[in-house]
């Protein structure tokens, strides 16, 4: 089987997030980077389906900045086979990436008989690329799988909806399939892992390779800003029983009228 | 030229020892140092990952790391807790005399095994009368014809209640002092005549296994001997040479983790309506803490760099390791002074770090003999 997993290169989840000088995007250059979570999943998903399907490959493509090639290193440490870099410093929308990946997939000169990739990215959570990924490639496409089972070219997909309740879909490869947490429980990269993945292709490709130009921009981010700041809290002293009913007034009363949530 | 970057890999090497630590010791450090008990799955879990036994060399089926790859990862999961990397690090410390001493066929024989399934080793030196003065052990090698046969009492065994395989320093003539000295290996726990004592109670590193073993004329194979009769000193000399600064590296693991949960804390704690952090008394100890700890690491990659540069290291290993332990003291007692009240419960991580530092000032040559070991440098060259 050829696998292919799509990958996406987030801020670390514990980094303190700022505009950049002219408000364009985020400031970067002291970002730490790690892979997508929801990513893991995905990589994960790939492998086991690649350990039970004798001589399959795992391929991982990602768009982005070359400087620091982490997640794909990463995805390469815990076990697949290859990588696709489609180098863009650039910001880009959602519509331009899903064209680069799908470019990049077919650069690697391998038809896809199955695509994961994550939910969405912790980062703009635009939760787009999956889908437009696979309308471009002209594939069917399931989200958010907690569960998958693989019988043949036939898969039982799992998906959680609203509430908590499952959905169970049948597809049939090739397909692509976006995973959500809870799917599988993703490996560490090992030690020996990273040392082998020093050793395995990453394939680097400009935008042009794959066939993207700025006229392909769907979306221009022109600003970006801080919440504003969270107004303090209002504390109200109970301790005395004799003024408990006369707080209790008080705070009913300015959560109706002030907050209006009752 | 000098650079105090890691490799990419060495990076990335750092970066899964670390997430290994707070995702799989971390939460569980805690009940490990309650209840006292080995933690092997988490350790069957390590080794599965190639986090133990780094000082396999590669023609071995090890992962071949240099010295400064193995310091990185014993700092993270000292990190992660104490107890369980000593546990982690004896199997090193047992397995380097080995690699440093050993025949080639030796190698394959006790190493290879080591890289197939999680084994445990236990480096058996010091005794019930002899801890800094290892020279004067009483531990006898005596030629039996086909065989050697040990006799002797072993103290602080890390790991001997489980270990599958015994690195033992004897002596085949107390006379002769440090020339007596040799290395055997016996690779048989089950041979008739071992005694393991009952788990020792301990002040911390609770989790890691410490027993006296008695040796009662254990009969030994003759191609288990380390070199020659005599070569023991030697091996280890050497040995020390590499795991002083790993036992350095676990202190400043412990340090960071200290560090950390008191920078941490000292931004939350509000006393007289601001944090603690803004007072000038906490963020000078703060600041110690920060100096010291970097200190200690810089000494520590030092002191393993010039071991993979084929340099002598015996005084840099010995200034990190008495270094980065009485810093790592120093830095968890003040963790716990910073946590004030809450420092001293067991409801809070620090208390559990103090008390573990204080075993890594004791172990692999106390601050003390560290000094002297330094000050032999110093007046002898």
């Amino acid at each position: 089987m050829n696998i292919f997993v799509c990958v996406k290169q987030v801020p670390d989840t514990e980094t303190k997030v700022t505009p950049n000088g002219d408000g364009t995007y985020i400031e970067t250059s002291s970002i730490k980077w790690i892979m997508n979570p929801y990513d893991e999943f995905a990589v994960e998903q790939a492998l086991l389906l690649k350990a039970a399907n004798a001589g399959s490959t795992v391929t991982v493509v990602r768009v982005g900045g070359v400087k620091d090639t982490e997640a794909l290193r990463t995805a390469m440490a815990m076990g697949a086979d290859e990588s696709f870099l489609v180098e863009s410093d650039d910001n880009l929308d959602s519509y331009m990436t899903a064209k680069a990946l799908k470019g990049a997939i077919e650069k690697s000169g391998k038809t896809p008989d199955i695509i994961f990739t994550g939910k969405q990215a912790i980062d703009d959570d635009c939760l787009q690329v999956p889908q437009l990924l696979a309308t471009m490639m002209e594939l069917p496409s399931v989200s958010v799988i907690v569960g998958f089972e693989a019988a043949g070219d036939k898969l039982t997909l799992k998906r959680e909806v609203e509430g908590g309740a499952i959905e169970v879909y049948e597809a049939s490869t090739p397909c692509l399939v976006a995973c959500n947490k809870g799917l599988n429980t993703p490996r560490y990269a090992s030690l020996p892992g990273i040392m082998k993945a020093k050793r395995k292709p990453l394939t680097q490709l400009s935008l042009a390779d794959v066939g993207v130009s700025d006229a392909d921009r769907r979306v221009v981010y022109s600003d970006f800003s801080l919440p504003p700041e969270k107004p303090p809290g209002k504390k109200f002293d109970a301790m005395d029983e004799g003024a408990q009913a006369g707080v209790v007034k008080e705070v009913v009363g300015l959560l109706r009228n002030e907050a209006k949530v009752i | 030229m000098l650079n105090f970057e890691l490799s990419t890999e060495q990076k990335e090497i750092k970066e899964m020892a670390m997430k290994f630590a707070r995702n799989e010791m971390i939460p569980h450090a805690s009940k490990y140092d309650e209840s006292a008990e080995f933690p092997r799955e988490i350790l069957q879990k390590a080794w599965e990952l190639g986090l133990v036994n780094t000082c396999i060399p590669a023609e071995y089926g090890g992962t071949g790391f240099s010295t400064v790859e193995a310091i990185t990862i014993t700092e993270c999961l000292s990190y992660g807790c104490m107890g369980m990397n000593t546990a982690i690090m004896a199997n090193d410390l047992a397995l380097l005399p080995i690699v440093i001493g050993a025949s080639d066929e030796q190698k394959k024989r006790f190493l290879t095994p080591f890289t197939e399934s999680y084994k445990i080793a236990a480096f058996c030196l010091t005794e019930p009368g002899n801890g800094s003065d290892a020279a004067g052990i009483k531990t006898t090698i005596k030629d039996g014809g086909d065989h050697y046969v040990v006799n002797g009492q072993k103290m602080w065994i890390t790991n001997a209640g489980f270990a599958d395989l015994f690195v033992v320093y004897g002596t085949f003539d107390p006379e002769q002092k440090h020339k007596g000295i040799s290395c055997i290996v016996i690779d048989d726990p089950k041979a008739a005549g071992i005694e393991i004592g009952a788990p020792e109670k301990k002040m911390g590193h609770k989790c890691s296994d410490t027993r006296a073993i008695t040796f009662n004329n254990v009969k030994v194979p003759k191609e288990n001997l380390l070199g020659n009769l005599g070569d023991g000193w030697k091996i280890a000399m050497k040995t020390l040479d590499h795991s002083r600064p790993m036992v350095a590296a676990s202190a400043v693991g412990g340090a960071q983790c200290a560090y950390d949960y008191a920078v941490k804390y000292a931004g939350e704690r509000i006393q007289f309506g601001k944090p603690i952090a803004s007072q000038q008394a906490i963020q000078f100890m703060i600041a110690d803490m920060a100096m010291k700890l970097e200190a200690s690491r810089l000494l520590v990659y030092k002191a393993s760099w010039m071991l993979d540069n084929g340099q002598p290291n015996t005084k840099l290993a010995s200034y990190a390791k008495a270094y980065s332990a009485d810093a790592c003291m120093e830095i968890t007692t003040n963790a716990v002074q910073i946590y004030g009240g809450y420092g001293y419960s067991k409801e809070y991580p620090v208390e559990k770090l103090m008390r573990d530092a204080k075993l890594i000032q004791i172990y692999e040559g106390t601050s003390q003999i560290q000094r002297l070991v330094i000050a032999k440098e110093i007046f002898s060259r």
